[in-house]
């Protein structure tokens, strides 16, 4: 059957921002900790790195933790918030509700309703740490209900594709922001210096464990670069994400024949093949950060041709 | 509390009175097609009327039969409210129900071709000319243009009561988008659960393939000689009252579901926009009103419609279901008109009759109706959906008052009937057993051919007591409608 574009599109936000949400609670229950523990890292220059991993500007002055924290949480003004990104997923859901299985449905619709909830809760106040995962374990459970309730069709795939452009863009700039912060770390060498911050990098992917298995709990740099970057077996890496972009495509490409495909799936292509024939020696000599802007500018074009070829193409494009 | 409820029979609360009571006759037998689910109800103790009440309630929610309601910021899903005890109608009763509104819909059908042609109901005097063109939901632009099949209106809803007497008569006809049928199916489908014997027992007519007949219907409309003609259901959206309907019946015909900005126009042909392309779209059952299709040709400031919708329609690139302007013939001033329509165009005597109808135009008629108001059941008549009315007996005096302005600012604008004694049916409260105020909707396809009645229907029920307002958006539930089969 014929997908909507309308349809299509929804379900690829909806997924975009549950990613999202995601990953912006896992990094602000990292960050809460790791403000308990002394750092070399002055608080407001933590603060301000967290807030560019996740897009925001930086702010000015002294930080004030409670605030901010609550703000990035909770405040709907603010459109990277978690309860936003929960609240855009759900809204986008809402409009697709006969096409997304109903499990779907009420799951992000109770996590919207529970997050709410948990605003003035001491839970929250308390113990953020629980609250961090409960919202880590929402997402998980939407993700899981995703895969194992609704036919792996055209717009299971377009979930798919949301999920894995969004995870691709937020790790490339969280390794972009985390180097250029610590940049005079000797790249080839075990971490001596800020060694809670480097873990913290592995965790905001939920690598820790998955790293210590491949390199032990020797950390360096230029492993966790390869390892975030580079491996293709571990879900929170810009590799496997970029894996699972290309095939998407390819599969909405082959269910939908369009003759539109053809340049996203090369764009998807180019990328998938530059991280897969790529050294971590040769990207670290000729500049990560070149690497890791690239990338997020590759995914941000593979964007605009998703919406080109599948969204708002021209009105000449007809089917039979 | 619950021994108590236990030992008190059920029909403790049940009083008749003057209106006709579906379960009892006048002198408190139980009509024979309510025998057995009498004996049921007697003999339901409170734990086993819980248990069936909430896996009813249950089976609702998770399918999320919600409707929404105007007006309130909270926003907005509520459960329909239904009822668990059925409402019977015997065969006999729905061979007349059946003749009357296959006559009825053919004749309403002819009357909108012919004031969209020719007009010579118009120039035999029959219907006033000017009754026709000052009504609201008149479209000049349908003036001269040729319908498949010349259907007008192949989806139709029309509200039947029961007067004291027993007789079923006509108090509203649905010609645009009349709604609810996808609550006739969910609780059909619901008693089936709840109640599995009685209802085999029962000798039920099926409804359940209303969804294929209605699909067969609107690819029958198809302008193209195709074997397969895409057909597809365009709803304003999420927010629509409706939209748990529009999502059920695209489901139930296997089409796609779409918004106004899913289509486009070009060279007067409709397109939707999919993944794989623009796709052609042959027929539209449209649940968007007539002033929102079209933003070039109606209301400009629609955003539910599609631009250039209403030329691709006259140039017989699409059919819409229903037609454009089929509002003239619900229109409750033109209805005190159709059994003389009936007669023009079929020669034939109405079968099922309206309810008594007052034209305000008439000066002698206007200034009877306005000394009794407090007697009178007064509509405005473009209006549906019980908004726009006014119940004299349930009325205050500055509503009346307010009422008698508006009557003399614009008689045409409204009609006047007697307060009718509905018909009541016995609903299930915590009390026990009441009786409460229904009518009754039966479903309706027109492929130009035939007339099909749904043997069924949706018995709506005004749950408040004391109310005649049956309209879900003013506190109404439904209940199943069995229709015998022998």
């Amino acid at each position: 059957m014929l997908m909507l574009s309308r349809v299509s599109e929804t379900l690829y936000w909806m997924s975009r921002y549950m990613e999202r949400a995601e990953h912006t609670a896992r990094l602000l229950d990292l960050q809460v900790h790791l403000l308990l523990d002394q750092t070399a890292l002055d608080p407001d220059q933590r603060w301000n790195m967290m807030l560019n991993a996740i897009g925001l500007a930086p702010v000015d002055g002294a930080h004030d933790a409670l605030s901010l924290t609550h703000w990035l949480t909770f405040d709907t003004l603010n459109d990277a918030s978690v309860l936003s990104c929960i609240s855009s997923a759900r809204e986008n859901a809402r409009h697709v509700r006969e096409q997304i299985s109903s499990e779907m449905w009420e799951q992000v619709n109770s996590m919207f309703f529970e997050v709410k909830r948990l605003e003035n809760s001491a839970l929250w106040n308390d113990q953020p740490h629980r609250f961090f995962r409960m919202v880590k374990e929402g997402a998980h459970l939407f993700q899981g209900i995703t895969d194992s309730t609704m036919t792996n069709g055209e717009g299971w795939n377009f979930i798919q594709v949301g999920r894995y452009i969004e995870r691709a863009s937020l790790i490339a700039r969280l390794l972009d922001v985390h180097f250029r912060a610590f940049q005079l770390t000797p790249l080839h060498d075990p971490i001596r210096e800020n060694f809670l911050e480097w873990v913290s990098l592995l965790k905001s992917c939920t690598a820790y464990e998955a790293y210590c298995k491949v390199y032990t709990a020797d950390l360096r740099p230029d492993r966790i670069a390869e390892y975030l970057l580079l491996n293709s077996d571990f879900p929170h890496t810009v590799r496997y994400s970029v894996d699972h972009l290309y095939s998407c495509l390819q599969a909405i490409a082959r269910t939908t024949e369009s003759k539109r495909a053809k340049h996203v799936n090369r764009l998807a292509g180019k990328l998938n093949a530059m991280l897969d024939y790529s050294s971590v020696d040769e990207i670290m000599t000729s500049g990560l950060h070149q690497i890791l802007q690239e990338v997020q500018a590759q995914c941000a074009q593979i964007h605009s041709a998703i919406s080109s070829a599948y969204i708002v193409y021209p009105a000449d494009d007809f089917v039979s | 509390m619950t021994a108590e409820f236990a030992s008190k029979p059920m029909f403790d609360h049940y009083q008749l009175d003057e209106a006709y009571d579906e379960m009892f006759s006048p002198d408190g037998g139980v009509r024979p097609q309510y025998a057995s689910i009498h004996r049921l109800l007697e003999g339901l103790t409170e734990e086993e009327f819980r248990r069936r009440k909430d896996a009813a309630d249950l089976t609702f929610l998770n399918q999320g039969i919600t409707f929404t309601v105007y007006g309130n910021d909270e926003g907005t899903e509520r459960i329909f409210p239904y009822d668990l005890i059925p409402r019977v109608i015997t065969r006999d009763e729905w061979d007349t129900i059946e003749r009357g509104l296959i006559q009825r819909i053919t004749a309403l059908n002819l009357f909108l071709k012919d004031i969209y042609h020719d007009g010579h109901i118009l120039n035999d005097g029959v219907v006033p000319r000017d009754l026709v063109f000052t009504c609201r939901h008149y479209r000049r632009q349908m003036r001269g243009v040729n319908v498949p099949n010349d259907v007008y209106t192949a989806v139709v809803g029309t509200d039947l009561v029961r007067l004291p007497s027993g007789e079923f008569v006509v108090l509203e006809d649905n010609l645009r988008v009349p709604s609810g049928v996808s609550y006739m199916l969910s609780n059909r489908n619901l008693m089936k659960y709840v109640f599995p014997r009685i209802f085999g027992a029962y000798g039920v007519r099926q409804i359940d393939d209303y969804g294929q007949r209605l699909l067969e219907t609107l690819r029958g409309l198809a302008p193209r000689r195709r074997d397969e003609p895409t057909i597809v259901l365009l709803t304003p959206g999420v927010y629509n009252s409706a939209y748990f309907e529009h999502t059920f019946l695209a489901r139930q015909m296997g089409i796609q579901l779409v918004e106004g900005r899913d289509l486009l126009v070009h060279d007067n042909i409709v397109y939707m926009r999919t993944t794989a392309g623009l796709k052609r779209v042959d027929v539209i059952y449209r649940r968007v009103d007539d002033d929102f299709l079209d933003p070039l040709a109606f209301r400009s400031d629609s955003i539910l419609g599609v631009a250039g919708l209403l030329n691709a329609y006259r140039a017989g690139n699409v059919t819409l279901g229903n037609a454009i302007g089929t509002g003239i013939a619900d229109d409750k001033a033109i209805y005190s008109y159709v059994p003389d329509i009936i007669r023009y165009y079929l020669n034939e005597d109405i079968i099922l009759n309206n309810v008594e109808t007052y034209r305000l135009t008439d000066d002698t008629v206007r200034a009877h109706v306005l000394q009794q108001l407090d007697r009178l059941v007064v509509k405005a008549v473009g209006e549906s959906g019980g908004y726009g009315m006014l119940i004299g007996p349930h009325s205050t005096a500055e509503e009346r008052v307010e009422f008698a302005r508006r009557i003399e600012a614009d008689p045409r604008n409204y009609i006047a009937q007697p307060t009718l004694a509905l018909s009541r049916a016995p609903c299930l409260f915590d009390s026990g057993v009441e009786p409460r105020s229904v009518d009754l909707r039966p479903y309706i396809l027109f492929d130009g051919q035939k007339v099909t009645i749904c043997p069924g229907g949706l018995t709506r029920v005004a749950l408040r007591r004391g109310s005649l307002v049956v309209n879900s958006s003013q506190g109404g539930g439904s209940k199943d409608t069995w229709v015998l089969n022998a």
